[in-house]
């Protein structure tokens, strides 16, 4: 089937097979690999990416049922050279050590500041609550989006 | 590092410190490279057919109607590998492993056929293809059954085996243990299960596989944490020349163990490259990973300890049963068929020890020695740690106090432990106060109380560790043959950077960052100016790898033994540029200069720049600033830690909820603290995982029941509180830069005091003991029954 889809704001036309999942769509079709498959089960998040703005785990939607949206994946976070505050959050406070479910959480976070611009760390544990990460025992993530919170606010943030 | 606010730091002139790692600029923007990103030319995608069965015969494959599938390139089978002398494959405790089954299968999930097909979803489709008929037959899937004389045995294709038996290994004297408990005023005995567990680091394993038919060269892209063993396996079961197959671990998704072996589906891929001359990728799915790859623990175990009234512990005596599954697959070192479960005595100053361990096969996975276990001192310092607290229990003492007053003394180091172990330094006393201080025990046992009056269950749990990392020497300990030393080579390059190769390989740990450091603080140069080379065999000298908490102690220590070589060239060079005897040079600032004037000098870039020129080096002094060495560990390194754990549990449901967790940690010199806190805060959370969430379960036929995270459970943000750490520093006497290892301390030590802290929270319902994983079930199951105790307070 045909499908086109908006990523990071560029359009693609593709033709492929209606069962494949959206995150092979994004990785194998548009060589856009950062999106990383964990478990297939809609359990560890590795996959998440926005669809329409809202975050989705890519390793179950089809890549068909994207057709005629947007999709939002961790390589548009950073814009024009500059680091999103999250990413930069990330590696102020170490939020990243194998790197695997880095960009799942951070497109969780970004969604999480868009919306609630000052979480609390509780809310913070609950927004990334359906993500999986296997060695930072979450401290260091729910702080680096503190810090992004902080910095951004204050619009302080720097390349 | 243009990423950061602040970029390097070098406060005091030390190139430690915690610091922004190098390799985030990367992960940060999706741009890691992790083998399921690799895509080459031409490029083929395996998949695995598995049995369905924990244990039948397998009586054919047929593979046609799979051959038949118009993107089907190839099916490999048994026989297949059997015709090229690579059905089975060597494991690194001696024993062998099938790659694909050719007799019988011996577990749910074991590999049976190989299908690689023009892309991964025609290869999923060709397995349902495959038909493979099966004569089932009884399966053993509890250890304890397995060495009944009416047991299945499991491996009947080895030589002269008649049962399930694979080992018995002791550790002490048993005679002196006999001793000791008779003179014992009480002796506590307990059974417990440390349940089997698996590492499930987010990424799964994988491999992409490239034979080039012309230049009969092997180029493996992998998640292996031990890239030169990997290769050395690969080079004995195909035949192709070492010096002709190259293993590249790009960037590795967590390993904990899991990436250190070699699994069927590696070697398959292997084999399918070089009968399609295409490259072939093979990706296990998630449940693949969970069934069939290095499964962790499963011990039985029964613990004595004898002590006298006043509390003073005498005597620890083991027995245990370990399931070591269908094959003997354990990646530790050959010698150590228990790992190092021989430091169970933990902390303590004991009189006499002795455990006696008995392995056995049953129709599960492979495995054994995975999940940051350091070579199973998870099991040993959690059997430990709970008979100390049921000790405590049975005395009705406090339990820091009876460890306070058991607990090795630091004028005792070096200590010689029962069981022939020499802890290299520590001050435990210390450690121990920090944690309760931190703490504040003394008002948490206040709140206890008054909560248990109320009828809440409120539990307390502590637990005190000590590891043992770094594995060798190379004269007691090898891999797969190999000595447990890792080399390490370093070149510094005209302008005066520098590139430092290593044997072991990051999982996520920050090598690239950490291991600069090292050579930044010894050559005085900075941080960015160090390059680091790993996981790729071409370009790094050989080593076996980065598990058991070896980066550090031993890879550490190689890449300052050559920073410091390079440094003593360096001085040799200056003294000749500066007319003058290197011994009248002093080292200072990252300068080489004249002892009493200090402008007369050279920083390790002036050298390098002439080092390189036509200046000519003094008499028998190499031109060029480079060294090279292999490290070989005088001993293991012993990180220790005590740990606190507040737990909150409800006594309706059985619901824990870990509200607070302390966590003093000694790991020696910590070279960048803030990645040294990462690794110990995903120790912690691994405790909590393992303490009250995982578990590898079968039914009674070997059915696998937890084949995905929807059954497997790890624990998300909300289960894990905000850790709490504290430290002190007690360096290693012979580790170049006093550094011990801090990657699995927290896993070793943290599961005993959560389980101690929901003990403790039971206690007035009189619950002694109950396994891990304590889930609400298994919490409301241990209160159900049990009338309250009269003796510790609660309506």
């Amino acid at each position: 089937m045909e499908i086109t889809v908006t990523v990071n704001g560029q359009q693609h036309r593709r033709s492929i097979e209606p069962r494949v999942l959206l995150a092979y769509f994004l990785r194998d079709e548009l060589s856009l690999t950062g999106t990383h498959l964990g478990c297939d089960t809609s359990n560890c998040g590795a996959c998440v990416v926005w669809l329409d703005g809202v975050p989705v785990k890519s390793c179950t939607v089809l890549a068909a049922m994207a057709d005629g949206k947007e999709v939002r994946t961790v390589e548009s976070l950073a814009q024009n050279g500059k680091l999103d505050p999250v990413q930069q959050g990330f590696i102020r406070c170490h939020g990243a050590q194998c790197g695997f479910c880095t960009p799942g959480m951070l497109m969780t976070a970004r969604w999480l500041l868009d919306r609630d611009p000052n979480p609390s760390e509780e809310r913070i544990r609950e927004a990334i609550s359906g993500q999986l990460c296997r060695c930072t025992g979450y401290e260091n993530i729910v702080r680096a989006v503190r810090w992004a919170a902080e910095h951004e606010r204050r619009d302080e943030v720097t390349s | 590092m243009s990423d950061t606010l602040e970029g390097t730091a070098h406060g005091n002139g030390s190139a430690y410190g915690s610091q922004p790692r190098k390799e985030d600029a990367r992960f940060v923007r999706g741009l890691g490279t992790f083998v399921d990103d690799l895509a080459l030319p031409g490029m083929l995608h395996g998949a695995v057919l598995r049995s369905p069965l924990a244990h039948a015969k397998v009586v054919s494959v047929d593979a046609s109607a799979a051959l038949a599938h118009p993107k089907v390139k190839a099916v490999i089978t048994g026989e297949t590998l059997a015709q090229r002398g690579m059905a089975w494959m060597p494991t690194p405790s001696h024993d062998t492993q099938a790659v694909l089954a050719t007799d019988k299968v011996r577990f749910q999930g074991q590999e049976v056929a190989f299908v690689v097909a023009e892309d991964r979803y025609a290869a999923r489709d060709a397995l349902e293809l495959i038909d493979v008929e099966y004569e089932p037959l009884p399966a053993v899937v509890d250890a304890r059954q397995a060495l009944s004389p009416d047991a299945p045995v499991v491996r009947d294709d080895r030589p002269g085996q008649e049962n399930n038996h694979i080992f018995d290994w002791e550790s002490g004297d048993a005679q002196r243990v006999a001793e000791v408990f008779a003179e014992a005023d009480v002796v506590v005995e307990q059974d417990m299960l440390y349940p089997r567990v698996h590492p499930a680091p987010l990424e799964t394993c994988g491999i992409v596989a490239d034979m080039d038919p012309v230049s009969e060269r092997l180029t493996v892209w992998s998640t292996a944490q031990a890239p030169h063993t990997h290769r050395s396996l690969y080079a004995q079961l195909t035949g192709i020349p070492e010096h002709r197959i190259r293993v590249i671990a790009k960037d590795i998704g967590g390993g904990f163990g899991n990436k250190v072996g070699v699994y069927p589906g590696y070697v398959c891929a292997i084999v399918a490259s070089m009968i399609t001359g295409c490259p072939v990728k093979w990706i296990e799915d998630r449940s693949e990973n969970l069934m069939s790859t290095a499964f962790a623990r499963d011990y039985h175990m029964r613990g004595e300890i004898a002590a006298r009234a006043d509390g003073t512990i005498l005597g620890l005596r083991v027995r245990v049963l370990a399931d070591h599954g269908a094959f003997n697959a354990t990646a530790q070192p050959s010698r150590f068929p228990a790992g190092f479960f021989g430091v169970f005595t933990g902390s303590y100053d004991l009189q006499a020890a002795h455990c006696a361990v008995t392995g056995v096969y049953t129709n599960k996975a492979p495995g054994g020695v995975a999940y940051s276990c350091s070579f199973r001192i998870t099991e040993a310092v959690y059997l430990v740690e709970r008979m100390v607290d049921l000790l405590a229990g049975e005395l009705d003492m406090d339990p820091a106090e009876l460890r306070m007053r058991n607990l090795l003394r630091p004028e005792q180091f070096p200590y010689d432990t029962a069981t022939g172990w020499r802890y290299d330094s520590g001050d435990y006393p210390r450690a121990l106060a920090k944690a309760l201080e931190l703490a504040k025990y003394d008002d948490l046992r206040a709140e206890q109380a008054a909560r248990r009056e109320r009828g809440e269950l409120m539990g307390i749990g502590l637990s005190f560790f000590t590891e043992a990392v770094g594995a060798g020497p190379r004269k007691y300990m090898d891999m797969f043959g190999f000595g447990m030393a890792d080399g390490a080579e370093l070149r510094i390059h005209p302008s005066g950077t520098a590139v430092v190769r290593l044997s072991c390989m990051s999982q996520g740990q920050g090598h690239e960052t950490t291991f600069a450091q090292l050579v930044a603080q010894e050559l005085g140069i900075g941080v960015d100016a160090v390059d680091v080379v790993q996981g790729d065999t071409d370009h790094t000298p050989f080593g076996v790898g980065t598990y058991g908490s070896r980066s550090i102690a031993v890879s550490g220590a190689a890449v300052v033994t050559v920073a410091r070589q390079v440094r003593e060239r360096a001085r040799l060079i200056a003294a000749a540029m500066l007319e003058v005897s290197p011994d009248d040079l002093e080292w200072g600032d990252g300068r080489w200069f004249v002892r009493g004037d200090e402008e007369l000098g050279y920083t390790l870039a002036e050298i390098a720049r002439v080092a390189h020129s036509s200046f000519e080096p003094p008499e028998g002094v190499d031109a060029h600033l480079n060294a090279v060495t292999v490290y070989n560990p005088p001993n293991l390194t012993f990180p220790f830690g005590a740990y606190l754990c507040v737990v909150d549990v409800d006594p309706d449901t059985g619901q824990v909820k870990v509200r607070r967790f302390v966590a003093v940690d000694d790991c020696g010199v910590r070279i960048n603290p803030m990645i040294v806190d990462g690794q110990i805060h995903r120790g912690l959370a691994d405790g909590i995982g393992m303490a009250l969430m995982e578990q590898i379960a079968f039914d009674a036929d070997g059915n696998h029941l937890g084949g995905s995270f929807m059954d497997y459970l790890l624990p998300t943000a909300l289960e894990c509180p905000s850790w709490e750490l504290g430290q002190t520093v007690t360096p290693s006497p012979h580790h170049p830069v006093g550094a011990k290892g801090i990657g699995e301390a927290a896993t070793v030590g943290s599961p005993a005091a959560v389980v101690n802290a929901v003990m403790d929270a039971l206690r007035p319902y009189g619950v002694r003991h109950a396994d891990m994983p304590l889930t609400p079930a298994a919490v409301w199951r241990a209160i159900q029954g049990r009338p309250l105790r009269s003796d510790v307070a609660i309506t």
